[in-house]
């Protein structure tokens, strides 16, 4: 089958790739933009750990189709840290101890980061709600949600 | 939101108990750390296995003609491309398997055993016409009745999995094959004399399904064979030193051949302690001449990987009417999966040691069916069998009016008690626990309409075992801490703090690495809750080798007996004069008194402290729908010492998560033919963020006297209570005894129905 050429944006970068129609936007970055940073849990939108946004609305990767990217603004976890400055989600739950294996982490702050950006002060239960496709195995989500909790504080102080 | 409660004891430490940033952090929260399935090579090609359909079945034929015509296949194995493979007894992470079930296990030799079995392995140019290769594939079977249940498993006339197995442990060796692998007794004192001293006796039997470890990354490798030179296994392991052990037995290599690197691990839990796709994927680059990536997809994980036992226990406890336990019985029947091995004896040795009681006696049954062959879940065997003793203690205590900590504590295991396995307790915290227990909040706090609470301990041992440490200071005078356990949840920031500890550097001072196969000399896995007791102890011989050398060399440029040299806050010190050289200092000149420093701790752990656990639980439940929300929820447990409360909190809060999931909702749903129904994470539920509340913790520390700081291994046990504490607060809220697991909605319902 004939390969589609796609034009988008990743983290602000121009990108262009050829991929198979029924390839995942998931695959993609992973296989052939080496963008590996987001994860494969399930491939089936159940588990969070591939989530990114597709201009701006954060989605689960793995049920994307890549030719879906065309004319796009990706963004991945690759992008969420300014250079080596990292941002305040990723350092708040650096503080916290918000990982252990660290698997779920970056589609965590990937939807974080997509949550404060809808809402800058998100009650505690919104943001266990928010954030519920995004499982976590290792932490039972306590830690998470001081650094979600601390994070948004520490951002509307900063706005 | 409630903050967790600090560390019991001020501790006397400088950089041990503070809450430091991980070393690893930074990159896995920017995406930059490789785990299982981030490695590719060049000309890397894909490899995928075909899986059974059905649950037990003779293969008659193979066919794979079609595949291996198919353009961009490069390869397919079958068991028979393994070379020759008997039976021999070999380690692997948590315990001993039979090398000959796990060759069976990785791939079907004639007979398929349960839904999922690996059949055979196809490489080819991409993932996709690996996939289109299998369904090419044309196997012919012959579908055998599958037995699902250790009841069914047991009835007379059953099917039966292995044709050469007979049981272990009877007082005659039994002449016809059975599915019960073995049968272990574990006995203290006299049971019948203690049953007839009690007042109140309770029994009943309880029932824990199949669960799964539920680590979010599936098991992934990348692989290169190597026929003159290494061969190279990168791969999600708990224990890489036990990857390259079996796989180099199974493909008859010498450990010098083969060259295992640990990715970072995305949760493990006991999970990956063995391997599933390394071997074979192995085998599918030497026929290919071709490095060969293996990533499982998630219904893989499910129906091939190892999860936990199911369980039929049976318990029954006696007491007297002043609250003294006298007598605690057992008859445990765990599933194995479709080989022997589950961890029923380690049920058996675990029920009921957080209790002080003469007499005991426990029969354990490991019985295989057919399910995928269990692996090691988070203290392994304990949770199942702590859960039924734990529920008939809970109500015992209610029965006789007593309030079940007070019950508890009137009987608790303590320095001194004999166990059931043999040897008496050293210094241990589950009275302190207790105490900790009943003194929270928490347990103050007033139940409201339609909610309940359960209390419940927990115990597991622990172990020690082989770790190598190597410590190399550099000439600024920082160093690289150089271990071989896979850091699954932190440790590597442990190793930081012991060795700033130690050696009275600053823990940034210090860079962890864990070291593959050849970098480093052998490690047993992370498991056992290990690491930072056994390779922390490592850690601490290596700096102390640091100090002593550093000595001698300041000793030298003094020109004075190394005797009169101090070690204090990083610094020599002369006593007998006024010099001091800095740790940087004597880096930076170690050429010229003897060569470059590196410390050395290479160690067979012994000591390790068992760690209790009590937790809290309070549910609320909707009698309509039967659903249970958990609304309050306290972890206590003793760390010994913990080096980073941080990581110590997130043990004990993600052990509870686990054992919530357990109680509530996780369960392997199988329809009649054995074939499993929920391979995924919407229909295996393990908790979401909007399914918990915050989990408050107490870190108890009751050093263990065989560390250098007290360090006992808190991994395990906080999976353990939740179990019961969170099925006994339903039972208390619905005034209906609770003894099938989980307290699914459809399940609490049918209770309450059945005793309205």
């Amino acid at each position: 089958m004939a390969k589609v050429h796609v034009n988008t944006t990743v983290n602000g970068d121009a990108v262009e790739f050829l991929c198979n129609p029924g390839e995942t936007l998931l695959d993609i970055l992973r296989n052939d933009l080496q963008l590996t940073g987001t994860k494969e849990g399930c491939g089936s939108g159940d588990c969070g750990a591939c989530s990114i946004t597709v201009d701006d609305r954060l989605v689960c990767s793995c049920l994307v189709l890549a030719v879906e990217a065309e004319g796009k603004k990706i963004g991945t976890i690759e992008g969420v840290a300014d250079k080596d400055q990292l941002n305040v989600i990723q350092q708040k739950f650096l503080e916290h101890a918000a990982l252990q294996c660290g698997i779920c982490t970056p589609g965590l702050i990937v939807s974080v980061q997509a949550l404060l950006k809808e809402n800058p002060n998100p009650t505690e239960e919104q943001a266990r709600y928010y954030l519920a496709g995004n499982l976590c195995r290792c932490t039972g989500y306590d830690k998470i949600i001081r650094a979600v909790m601390d994070a948004a504080e520490t951002m509307r102080g900063a706005a | 939101m409630k903050n967790t409660n600090e560390a019991t004891d001020a501790s006397h430490y400088k950089y041990i108990g503070t809450r430091s940033i991980r070393p690893d952090g930074f990159e896995k929260v920017t995406g930059r750390a490789n785990y299982g399935a981030d490695l590719s090579l060049p000309g890397m090609i894909w490899g995928k296995m075909l899986r059974s359909p059905h649950a037990h079945a003779m293969i008659k034929s193979i066919d794979i003609s079609k595949a291996e015509a198919l353009a961009g296949v490069m390869a397919v194995v079958t068991y028979n491309d393994f070379p020759s493979v008997s039976s021999e007894i070999v380690a692997t992470g948590e315990g001993t398997e039979d090398l000959l079930d796990l060759a069976r296990n990785l791939m079907a030799d004639g007979k398929v055993l349960y839904h999922g079995h690996a059949i055979l392995g196809v490489a080819a140019i991409s993932r996709q016409i690996a996939e289109q290769a299998l369904a090419l594939i044309d196997v012919e079977y012959e579908v055998l009745p599958a037995v699902l249940d250790v009841r069914d498993a047991m009835a007379k006339d059953a099917p039966v999995l292995h044709e050469k197995m007979y049981t272990e442990g009877l007082a005659e060796t039994p002449n016809t094959a059975s599915n019960v692998a073995s049968v272990v007794e574990l006995k203290k004192g006299d049971v019948d004399a203690g049953f007839a001293q009690a007042d109140v006796i309770v029994e009943r039997e309880f029932y824990t399904p199949t669960v799964h470890q539920g680590y979010i990354e599936p098991h992934a490798c990348t692989v290169r064979y190597d026929e003159h030179g290494q061969s190279m296994v990168w791969c999600s392991t708990q224990g890489h030193f036990d990857v390259r052990a079996t796989t180099a037995k199974l493909l008859h290599m010498s450990l010098s051949k083969l060259k295992v690197i640990a990715s970072e691990i995305g949760g493990g839990f006991g999970g990956k302690t063995t391997v599933y796709l390394e071997p074979v994927a192995l085998l599918m680059s030497k026929k290919s001449g071709r490095p060969v990536k293996m990533i499982m997809d998630r219904d893989e994980v499910f129906k091939a990987s190892g999860p936990g036992s199911a369980t039929r226990n049976w318990i029954k406890i006696g007491a007297k009417n002043d609250g003294t336990i006298t007598a605690m019985q057992g008859k445990l029947h765990y599933e194995a999966g479709a080989f022997k091995g589950s961890p029923a004896r380690l049920g058996g040795m675990t029920a009921f040691t957080p209790y002080d009681v003469e007499n005991m006696f426990v029969e354990c049954y490991d019985v295989v069916v057919n399910k995928p062959k269990v692996a090691a879940y988070r203290a392994p065997g304990a949770p199942q069998a702590e859960y039924a003793a734990e529920m008939i203690v809970s109500e015992l205590a209610a029965r006789l009016a007593i309030d079940p900590i007070d019950f508890r504590l009137q009987n608790a295991a303590k320095e001194g008690t004999k166990t059931i396995y043999g040897p008496k307790l050293k210094r241990v915290g589950l009275v302190e626990c207790l105490e900790a227990a009943k003194n929270s909040p928490h347990y103050q706090q007033a139940l409201k309409e339609n909610q309940g609470r359960g209390v419940s301990s927990g115990f597991w041992f622990n172990i020690g075992g082989s770790s190598s440490v190597t410590l190399n200071m550099n000439r600024d005078g920082t160093g690289t801490i150089v271990e071989g356990s896979p850091d699954i949840g932190g440790s590597r920031a442990s190793m930081q703090l012991m060795a700033a500890e130690t050696l009275g550097i600053a823990a940034e001072s210090f860079k962890t690495i864990v070291a593959d196969t050849e970098n480093i000399a052998h490690n047993d896995g992370t498991g056992g809750s290990r690491t930072t007791f056994a390779t922390g102890m490592a850690v601490v011989e290596a700096a102390k080798d640091v100090i002593r050398q550093m000595k001698e060399r300041a000793a030298s440029v003094w020109n004075v007996n190394v005797d009169v040299i101090d070690w204090v806050d990083g610094v020599a010190i002369n006593v007998g004069g006024s010099e001091k050289l800095s740790a940087a200092e004597i880096c930076a000149t170690a050429d010229r008194t003897g060569g470059q420093i590196s410390g050395q701790g290479n160690i067979n752990a012994r000591g390790a402290g068992p760690s209790f656990a009590v937790h809290i639980c309070d549910v609320e439940v909707d009698k309509e729908t039967g659903k249970v929300d958990v609304v309050r929820y306290t972890a206590i447990q003793d760390a010994g010492k913990a080096i980073h409360p941080s990581y110590v909190e997130g043990q004990y809060q993600g052990g509870a998560a686990q054992g919530i999931g357990w109680a509530l909702n996780e369960e392997y749903v199988y329809n009649d033919k054995g074939i499993l129904q929920n391979p995924g994470f919407l229909d295996y539920r393990i908790p979401l963020a909007s399914d918990l509340p915050m989990i408050e913790t107490v870190i108890v520390e009751v050093p263990n006297p065989a560390h250098p700081f007290g360090v006992r291994g808190v991994g395990e046990s906080g999976i353990i209570p939740p179990l019961a504490a969170t099925a006994y607060a339903v039972s208390d809220a619905i005034n209906a005894p609770i003894t099938d697991l989980p307290c699914s909605p459809p399940n609490v319902l049918a209770v309450i129905q059945a005793n309205s």
